[in-house]
């Protein structure tokens, strides 16, 4: 088989990366041992936020992802939209503070967050019901996010990735790479148990599992799994309008701890469920369950959303986020190894920042200027300075 | 006795709500949520969720695996049984 790309991953970024690869005139060839949606996309809940990034790189890829996922939700899909089909809600985000301290220093950051070109309004405390009639009537107040949307991830992937397929891509589900193509120094395929396909590049979107693909190409990128829980509840009506959060959140996101923490993020889906996350904890790939972890989520919603507390939680899942040590992911050409290109490393942020990574990989593919620089996301940085 | 929509219906120790229920003749007891469909027993064994109804005032209550207490309310429930809080 042939591809001008090959695309390692059928998770968001995958997607994202062959969607925009071949909307821009490229042939894609999508590879992934599991199903598309396998790994940590399944396991998510749909963020596309701004209002959890700090000024710097990382907002600046989020604020081109919002900008291309407003676009891609007025995309024809079959007889509908993608954003009708793949329960893209523009519904805003509502971060909120326990007491005035939290709500000064969030204050501080929504005030640099703005003159980075965020939309923040803050909402005194006797604003908060007007906008969320179910919280909590104790708090001290809080930021309003109107540029915050949420996405169904297993949905939004599928599309993309019938989107590309629609334009020529294929996608092989259940081939795990094996190895990879090589003509001297450069990469010019990979290898999977049932078949070789030679391209002229090919993309490392394996996310949490990305490192173990770099390994296999001889080179190291230090992406680790940084564990999350998500409890989910009966199915209730509208209940809950925006993304509703503690403020704790963002400190919790930018920690380097190892141990478990836990700030509520609290939404509603159109299936009528409410999804409450969100813990991390760095402990390896374990997939036993945690009931503290649990425990701590289902306190910490009912503490925003009192009325959780006579609300049945059905179930609860779990994933492993991309965890890179510099809270930036990895984005564009590894010049280790000529041929291969990087797109992980997004921890928790990836379903959003899959739009911006999709839209600069296919730029940097083709050799054209990218909307943003890539230099903060390079994959050799971690390398540098270690002597 | 447990009361059923506010109608006194007889129970024996040891029985479910939805035996109760069953025992008086009464087969639905919920609403589906969009279609507004009529629901009761279907499993009888606490997996499929379609029994679900309010019991004093609780909603959602599997009426398969749920122990009818004298004096329980029972009352059929509408959609998630949470519309009060729709916003």
């Amino acid at each position: 088989m042939n591809a001008d790309v090959v695309v390692i991953g059928a998770g968001i970024v995958g997607a994202a990366c062959a969607y925009h690869a071949s909307q821009a005139g490229l042939s894609v060839c999508v590879v992934d041992r599991g199903p598309p949606a396998g790994g940590t996309t399944g396991a998510g809940e749909g963020n596309l936020l701004i209002s959890d990034k700090l000024p710097g790189p990382e907002l600046d890829l989020a604020l081109l992802s919002y900008q291309l996922w407003r676009a891609l939700a007025e995309v024809p899909f079959r007889d509908t939209t993608f954003g009708a089909r793949t329960e893209l809600e523009h519904k805003g985000g509502l971060v909120v503070a326990a007491s005035a301290d939290v709500l000064r220093g969030f204050g501080e950051l929504a005030a640099r967050q703005a003159a980075a070109g965020v939309e923040a309004v803050p909402v005194p405390p006797d604003g908060l019901r007007e906008h969320e009639p179910n919280l909590a009537g104790d708090l001290a107040g809080g930021i309003r996010y109107p540029q915050d949307m949420q996405v169904q991830p297993m949905l939004a992937t599928a599309v993309l990735l019938r989107l590309a397929r629609d334009a020529g891509a294929v996608l092989l589900p259940g081939e795990a790479v094996t190895g990879f193509l090589r003509r001297g120094d450069r990469l010019v395929g990979v290898r999977t148990a049932r078949r070789a396909v030679s391209a002229s590049a090919v993309v490392n979107c394996a996310g949490t599992w990305a490192g173990e693909v770099a390994a296999l190409a001889g080179v190291r990128i230090p992406v680790s799994p940084r564990r999350g829980f998500v409890l989910v509840t009966e199915p209730l009506p509208r209940v809950i309008r925006h993304k509703v959060y503690a403020a704790d959140y963002v400190a919790d996101v930018a920690s380097d701890s190892s141990a478990l923490q836990t700030s509520p993020v609290v939404e509603g889906t159109r299936s009528g469920t409410v999804l409450i996350g969100a813990t991390r904890e760095r402990v390896g790939f374990d997939r036993t369950w945690s009931p503290q972890a649990i425990r701590r989520l289902a306190a910490g919603a009912v503490r925003l959303f009192p009325f959780l507390a006579e609300v049945v939680a059905l179930r609860a899942y779990r994933g492993f986020r991309p965890y890179c040590p510099d809270h930036l992911p990895i984005i564009g050409p590894d010049p280790r190894v000529p041929g291969l290109w990087h797109a992980c490393g997004h921890e928790g942020a990836g379903i959003g920042l899959s739009a911006a990574t999709g839209r600069l990989i296919a730029q940097s593919l083709r050799g054209e200027a990218t909307d943003l620089p890539l230099h903060p996301f390079r994959p050799e940085r971690f390398d540098e300075g270690a002597g | 006795m447990i009361t059923f929509d506010g109608v006194e219906t007889p129970c024996r120790a040891g029985w479910t709500i939805g035996a109760a229920l069953t025992a008086a003749g009464v087969r639905s007891w919920r609403t589906t949520r969009r279609a507004g469909r009529p629901r009761g027993l279907f499993c009888g064994i606490g997996v499929c969720f379609d029994c679900l109804v309010t019991v004093n005032g609780r909603p959602s209550m599997r009426a398969c695996l749920t122990e009818a207490r004298p004096g329980d309310v029972v009352s059929t429930q509408d959609g998630t049984g949470h519309g009060d809080r729709a916003c």
